[in-house]
């Protein structure tokens, strides 16, 4: 045990073997790998550079979503508000750039940033009040819900001018084509992984997730960072929603419904533990590729989706067994 | 201090246990889907898609069981996929790119949202795959090979001409019980029966107009609404039989069941029952199953010769009454519950 620890702490050169076998999304990958090689034997379509393009292309948005999502869960909280910010932020940059004069460019940074201010919202009602996230999240849910029906007027925007469909494009890669959101979105992620693993404030964000109490008697400013992590994550469901008007063209007051729950499953499968201060966010999309694995899997399989639903719930709730199981352990 | 997870040999251990479940669980899926094969290596078989609205609305439910039984007909496999709401486009795109992707001849889809499911279908039907909406059309209605749908303003005509006749000139004070604004289906219901029964929006027998969202307990409010208005109301419209159930819950509460006519739109199974132990008067029967089999055999014959289905063709409608009007087409409720839905 303290072995292992010391192997972490310190970074002694733990072999490439146990340091994949002890990595904490260990579990997700090799779940992922023996998806793809089951779906690769069921099916012809399965297993080609084509396929795996499209399903990054379709996890894209949620895997967007589930980055801030892991990091608002590595603070002990949950956000039920991201998908329908998404969605508020998808409507306002399409109206402001298809309907209104604003430049694309303008239009999306106002769409990030209004999504940025929902999640700061959320952050000081969370730390200053304090309120618990559940609850504030489910708050702003309802609100950024409304928001966007009242603003959206219940239609459909089409006609969006070209860069806010761009990310929606491919480009040659080999023999197959990749969408430029997915690269966007693999970026985010290496970003991400970085900013928790390499960085101070990284740091900071798991202390924060073990106990708010010792993070604050150890100096961190608990207030700043946990307004801040919230923020952030705003800004990061404000990029998400330009993923998401890009890859379907139009701005869709419906969208998002179901996209906070689906960022908390891939969170769960990625290895991210409720209770905050365990987890990657490369772990993370690992649970993103998961999802999408299974679903591109099932249909080419020809399997209603129904089963879909059910074999991600199974998931789920052994992700989440597994988690406290390895917690009992550690103790 | 470090609270790393401890080096967990069985993580590894209880995912491949997990998957393994779950891959069976998966199993058992393509097992029960009726004739729709193993999927492994399904060979040269034609494939087709069915993307509905939602998995769990009994109309849809008939849907997939009409495609089931042509695909078994045809013997082509069917693979299906639905939206998580009503409403839910996201879901729609990616079960088209999946299909598309496993190489189906054809997708039939009833849209969540006409206008935003274009981008996708486009797509596959510049891969050449042949697109048949089916219910709803897209907007613009050509952006599929075909539509096979309900007419639903004719379907509104027939009972308007109805209620017209079964009221023999006694004076109308009409209720609507609409669907929402802006959907065109209810839209074009609505303006049926307007029509069907020789007035206008703005004729003063229109006394009443709500929208419900076609849900029984919505529709049970907006009578009670209505009736709060204008306790004089006779005839009563419903977008579909489950606001018209609604209504008639309402009614009845004012124990009025007697003198106020409902009738509805749709032939669902509980609304024939209704017909039948008159609480509904009439209802215009549509024909899901129907639409999802022609479809398939569209897809099936376009695998064969090649030849694309295109245009629209009604699926048909039948007015269901057991007290028929002279010079009123109708079938009464037997054969209403043969061929009703849910």
């Amino acid at each position: 045990m303290t072995a292992s620890t010391t192997l972490y702490a310190r970074a002694k050169e733990p072999t490439a073997l146990r340091r994949l076998l002890t990595a904490p999304a260990a579990g997700p990958f090799a779940a992922l790998v023996l998806a793809c090689v089951f779906f690769s034997s069921a099916t012809d379509q399965f297993l080609s550079g084509g396929n795996f393009s499209l399903i990054l292309q379709q996890v894209m948005v949620v895997g967007t979503l589930a980055i801030g999502q892991t990091l608002i869960i590595l603070t002990a909280g949950i956000d039920l508000s991201c998908g329908a910010v998404m969605a508020f932020g998808g409507i306002l940059m399409a109206r402001l750039a298809a309907e209104g004069s604003l430049p694309p460019l303008l239009a999306i940074t106002t769409g990030i940033v209004v999504c940025g201010g929902f999640g700061l919202v959320n952050g000081l009602l969370v730390r200053l009040v304090p309120l618990p996230p559940f609850i504030v999240t489910l708050g702003m849910l309802n609100v950024a819900f409304a928001l966007t029906h009242i603003y959206s007027d219940e239609q459909t925007v089409t006609g969006l001018p070209g860069p806010l469909t761009a990310l929606g494009k491919t480009f040659p890669l080999g023999r197959t084509d990749v969408t430029y959101g997915s690269l966007l979105t693999v970026a985010l992620f290496l970003v991400f992984a970085y900013a928790l693993n390499g960085t101070a404030w990284g740091r900071h964000v798991y202390a924060l997730g073990n106990s708010a109490e010792s993070a604050r008697l150890s100096g961190i400013r608990v207030s700043r960072l946990t307004v801040g992590i919230y923020a952030v994550a705003g800004l990061v469901y404000g990029v998400a929603a330009l993923l998401l008007v890009s890859r379907t063209g139009v701005g869709d007051p419906q969208a998002g419904q179901t996209e906070n729950l689906d960022s908390i499953t891939a969170v769960v499968l990625g290895g991210t533990s409720l209770f905050g201060g365990r987890g990657t966010v490369l772990g993370t999309f690992v649970g993103v590729l998961i999802v999408g694995v299974f679903r591109n899997g099932l249909q080419l399989m020809g399997v209603s989706s129904v089963y879909q639903t059910l074999v991600t719930g199974v998931l789920v709730i052994l992700a989440v067994t597994v988690d406290q199981l390895s917690r009992r352990g550690s103790r | 201090m470090s609270r790393r997870p401890r080096p967990a040999l069985p993580r590894p251990v209880l995912a491949v246990g997990a998957l393994g479940l779950a891959l069976s669980l998966a199993a058992c899926g393509s097992g029960s889907g009726s004739g729709s094969g193993s999927g492994s290596s399904s060979g040269g078989k034609v494939k087709v898609g069915l993307i509905t609205k939602t998995d769990t609305n009994p109309y849809f439910v008939k849907m997939k069981q009409g495609a089931e039984q042509a695909a078994k007909t045809e013997g082509i496999q069917l693979s299906t996929a639905a939206g998580k709401f009503d409403g839910d486009n996201a879901s729609q795109v990616t079960a088209l790119e999946n299909m598309v992707a496993a190489g189906v001849k054809g997708v039939l889809i009833t849209p969540n949202d006409s206008k935003a499911i274009v981008p996708a279908i486009q797509k596959a039907r510049a891969k050449g795959v042949l697109v048949i909406a089916l219910d709803t059309p897209p907007e613009p209605q050509s952006a599929v090979d075909a539509l096979f749908a309900t007419d639903n303003e004719k379907a509104g005509e027939l009972i308007g001409a109805y209620a017209k006749a079964a009221m023999a000139g006694k004076q109308a004070k009409i209720a609507t019980l609409d669907l929402a604004p802006g959907v065109s289906v209810g839209v074009q219901r609505h303006d049926g029966f307007i029509k069907g029964f020789g007035v206008t929006d703005s004729d003063p027998s229109v006394v009443c107009s709500q929208d419900t969202g076609g849900d029984q307990a919505k529709g049970q409010t907006a009578m009670e609404t209505c009736l709060q208005k204008a306790p004089d109301i006779n005839l009563v419209y419903a977008i579909n039989e489950p606001a018209a159930l609604g209504a008639f819950t309402a009614i009845k509460a004012k124990g009025r069941q007697n003198d106020v006519m409902i009738v509805a739109i749709d032939g669902g199974c509980t609304g024939v029952k209704a017909v039948k132990d008159g609480s509904i008067a009439a209802t215009a029967q549509q024909y899901p199953l129907k639409m999802a089999a022609d479809g398939v055999k569209a897809v099936a014959a376009f695998a064969k010769s090649g030849q694309k289905a295109s245009g629209y063709t009604d699926t048909g409608v039948n007015l269901i009454t057991d007290k028929p009007q002279s010079g009123i087409d109708a079938k009464d409720s037997a054969f209403g519950l043969q061929n009703c839905w849910g």
